[in-house]
């Protein structure tokens, strides 16, 4: 009997909450109809959704540098609102539909693992374009667009493959996606093209941000002999194990030149900014419509910068001259013959891989040492 | 001075009062720490705690954050209360969630559609055996060597994340999906029935509700209950009674891996429809807070559930209302768990005021 009673007195709050919400639900739709028509043009409300904290460096501090770049360039014909460490998940979803609920009309989302929830949002809101960082699916107001990070990459193989004492490099990598295989071929790739003595050493951390488990990837490729590091993960510990042990290494996503000044060799920076401005623009001239972006040095989405004083200048001259070739040839970096470290030939002589090729890398090249995790 | 004094008897009214005072003491320090970043601690609290309870969306959005929680804790309520320390919920869960999803995947890939309402008792099947099996391990492990639960289970949630890591990157990876970590979509009729129609509230929820009714029944209505809640703090006289303290490990870890499976295998084919390696927000480690702030009942599991689905949904929108960092949510969770733990005091102590002053 009172479990019964108990039951009844569960059904009936819920009753109740529910009967609440629908009255409530019709109270905010109602307001701004009421509110007077405003002098100017109501300011375009853009909503980011980030997979980390701001912080001070690294991936999601370069997308907030975008976002505080658009505020400066318009001022109040924008008003930009950003909501952090949103999990790659059902919860971005939640988080994606209440910033459209709340007039959002532009939301960059700037993960991979957003795409599904962006894509089921999108749907449901034809009038809201959406941005999809580094992703892949595109609907009618659903785009996607990235950096070509691994031209950053090459460049600082070339400057690597000019720097290393033992020829042995080292890579912390997060996961053997394509995105991260193609950095650190393009490592490689740079490093052999003034070194062709070199190999490249990686350890996964399977993280995009632990800087503990980074740090200890960093001292095991060190003791295998590596003294030129570079990353894919999104903290400075590479650097600082590399300052610690008196090696080299890069900063990535992000200028972190200040935190090792004795190993930084420069820093694979990215400026969202500049794609930020053109998205916003085309919302505000109404010219939007869905395509796909791949901008890389040359558009000035990415770049490699702060070169040390105590590098040689015959070095600094080789990566100024790698930069101007990926200025005129745009993603070139992968340019065959390319063979992977098995010796099969993945890109015949010549040819110059197109996005497909880039986007199912799922090999080593040659140099790189090891096997892909659970690649097949 | 204030001083402490052992009370005679454990006072029941502090025992309730307790995570009201809690509760209070954490929304005076959010009120603060709202202050202190120059906002307005009104506005503040009412964006965190009062926004997420607000319209048809706000309070599906809730429930579909509990649901996971509540079955989880439930399970977690039952270990603890029988003395078992099982921290690795979180394993259990994705153990479920690979039994529920890996399920889901073979019926999509073999195009066996049997209707959503077909499918959901064999979803609610696949992740009760997998959690189940999971902390099955734990038990095997205590009851043959001793081993200490805390750490076996603790540990095998590690195991569990590679695992399903290992599926989503290896055998299990979607062959079009551009060699990203992620399965192919879940078909349609493998997704745990929706109860608001464009809502992703599921049916999920009122399960877990039934299931904690049915906890409650068990623990404090049933002989084998009583069992379970006299063999944890006191093993002798439980053995003097002639109850089984193996049995009654393995009946908890059984449970209570069933019921964190249940909740993977849920979330899996519910709001997120595909493997991907986030299909935890740690809701496992969550939910050791929900049962001890639940009072390590099954009630106060589903009340408590939904305060820290508040936490993390008001987190939210106090960052893309009012510009606060997101590092509020977990601020806030640990003041709770700490001020609980804190008004726990009380429960067997009173405070006197003076007495020892004059020294």
């Amino acid at each position: 009997m009172k479990i019964r009673s108990l039951l009844s007195t569960i059904l009936a709050a819920v009753a109740a909450l529910g009967l609440a919400a629908c009255s409530e639900e019709k109270k905010p739709a109602a307001a701004p109809a009421a509110a007077p028509a405003p002098a100017k043009p109501e300011p375009l409300k853009i909503g980011f959704v980030y997979v980390g904290p701001v912080g001070d460096a690294g991936w999601t501090f370069a997308h907030d540098l975008g976002r505080k770049a658009i505020e400066a360039r318009f001022g109040d014909r924008i008003k930009t609102t950003y909501v952090e460490k949103v999990p790659e998940g059902p919860d971005a979803e939640r988080v994606i539909r209440d910033l459209v609920a709340q007039g959002n009309k532009l939301v960059f989302a700037t993960s991979f693992g957003f795409g599904d929830s962006m894509a089921k949002v999108a749907k449901d809101h034809p009038d809201v374009f959406f941005e999809h960082a580094t992703g892949f699916k595109t609907a009618p107001n659903l785009r996607v667009y990235e950096g070509r990070f691994y031209e950053d990459a090459y460049l600082a193989g070339v400057m690597a493959g000019l720097m290393t004492k033992t020829n042995t490099l080292g890579f912390v990598a997060s996961f053997p996606i394509p995105e991260v295989l193609r950095n650190i071929n393009a490592y490689t790739l740079g490093a052999q093209s003034v070194n062709p003595k070199v190999k490249t050493k990686v350890v996964w951390v399977s993280a995009w941000f632990d800087p503990p488990k980074e740090t200890e990837a960093a001292m095991s490729l060190i003791d295998q002999g590596a003294d030129v590091l570079l990353q894919n993960t999104d903290s400075t510990a590479v650097l600082q194990a590399a300052e610690k042990r008196g090696k080299y290494a890069f900063g990535w996503d992000s200028d972190m030149s200040a935190v090792a000044p004795k190993a930084h060799l420069g820093s694979c920076v990215l400026n969202w900014g500049v794609y930020y401005e053109k998205a916003v623009g085309e919302v505000l001239a109404k010219t939007w419509k869905t395509e796909e972006t791949k901008w890389g040095i040359k558009e000035g989405v990415n770049d490699f910068v702060k070169i040390p004083e105590f590098v040689p200048a015959e070095v600094k001259k080789k990566v100024e001259e790698a930069k101007a070739f990926l200025v005129a040839n745009p993603g070139a970096v992968f340019r065959g013959p390319i063979t992977d470290n098995t010796g099969k030939v993945v890109l015949q002589k010549d040819q110059v891989a197109d996005d497909k090729w880039k986007g199912e890398v799922n090999f080593y090249v040659k140099g790189v040492e090891g096997k892909v995790p659970s690649g097949k | 001075m204030i001083r402490l004094e052992v009370r005679s008897t454990p006072s029941r009214l502090a025992s309730a009062l307790s995570p009201l005072a809690a509760l209070l003491f954490t929304v005076a320090v959010a009120g603060l720490i709202f202050w202190a970043l120059g906002k307005d601690p009104v506005r503040g609290l009412k964006v965190f705690l009062w926004e997420p309870l607000h319209g048809t969306r706000g309070l599906t959005e809730l429930g579909l954050k509990a649901t996971p929680l509540t079955l989880c804790a439930l399970g977690l309520t039952v270990c603890f209360r029988s003395n078992v320390w099982n921290i690795g919920a979180e394993g259990q869960y994705l153990m479920g969630a690979i039994g529920g999803g890996g399920l889901a995947l073979w019926f999509t890939n073999a195009g066996l559609d049997v209707g959503r309402w077909g499918f959901f008792p064999l979803l609610l099947l696949a992740g009760a055996l997998a959690g189940a099996a999971w902390a099955a391990v734990v038990a095997l492990l205590r009851d043959r060597f001793n081993a200490s639960e805390i750490l076996v289970s603790l540990m095998l949630v590690y195991v569990a994340n590679l695992f399903l890591t290992w599926l989503v990157f290896g055998p299990w990876k979607d062959p079009k999906g551009f060699n990203f970590p992620q399965t192919t979509s879940f078909a349609a009729f493998t997704e745990v029935p929706r109860l608001v129609p464009g809502m992703r509230l599921h049916l999920g929820y009122p399960v877990a509700l039934l299931l904690a009714v049915a906890v409650w029944v068990f623990m404090f209505r049933t002989h084998r209950g009583l069992q379970l809640q006299v063999g944890g703090p006191a093993p002798l006289a439980a053995r003097y009674a002639g109850f089984s303290a193996r049995a009654a490990l393995w009946m908890v870890l059984l449970g209570s891996g069933a019921l964190a499976g249940v909740a993977g295998a849920f979330e899996a084919a519910g709001p997120m429809g595909q493997l991907t390696p986030h299909v935890s927000m740690g809701y496992g480690f969550t939910a050791i807070i929900v049962a001890f702030v639940g009072r390590l009942h099954p009630l106060g599991a589903v009340l408590s559930s939904l305060l820290l689905a508040v936490f993390v949904i008001g987190g939210e929108l106090a960052q893309s209302r009012i510009g606060l960092p997101a590092a509020l949510s977990g601020i806030f969770q640990g003041v709770l768990l700490f001020s609980l733990l804190a008004c726990d005091t009380l429960i067997n102590h009173r405070v006197r005021w003076g007495g020892s002053r004059g020294r």
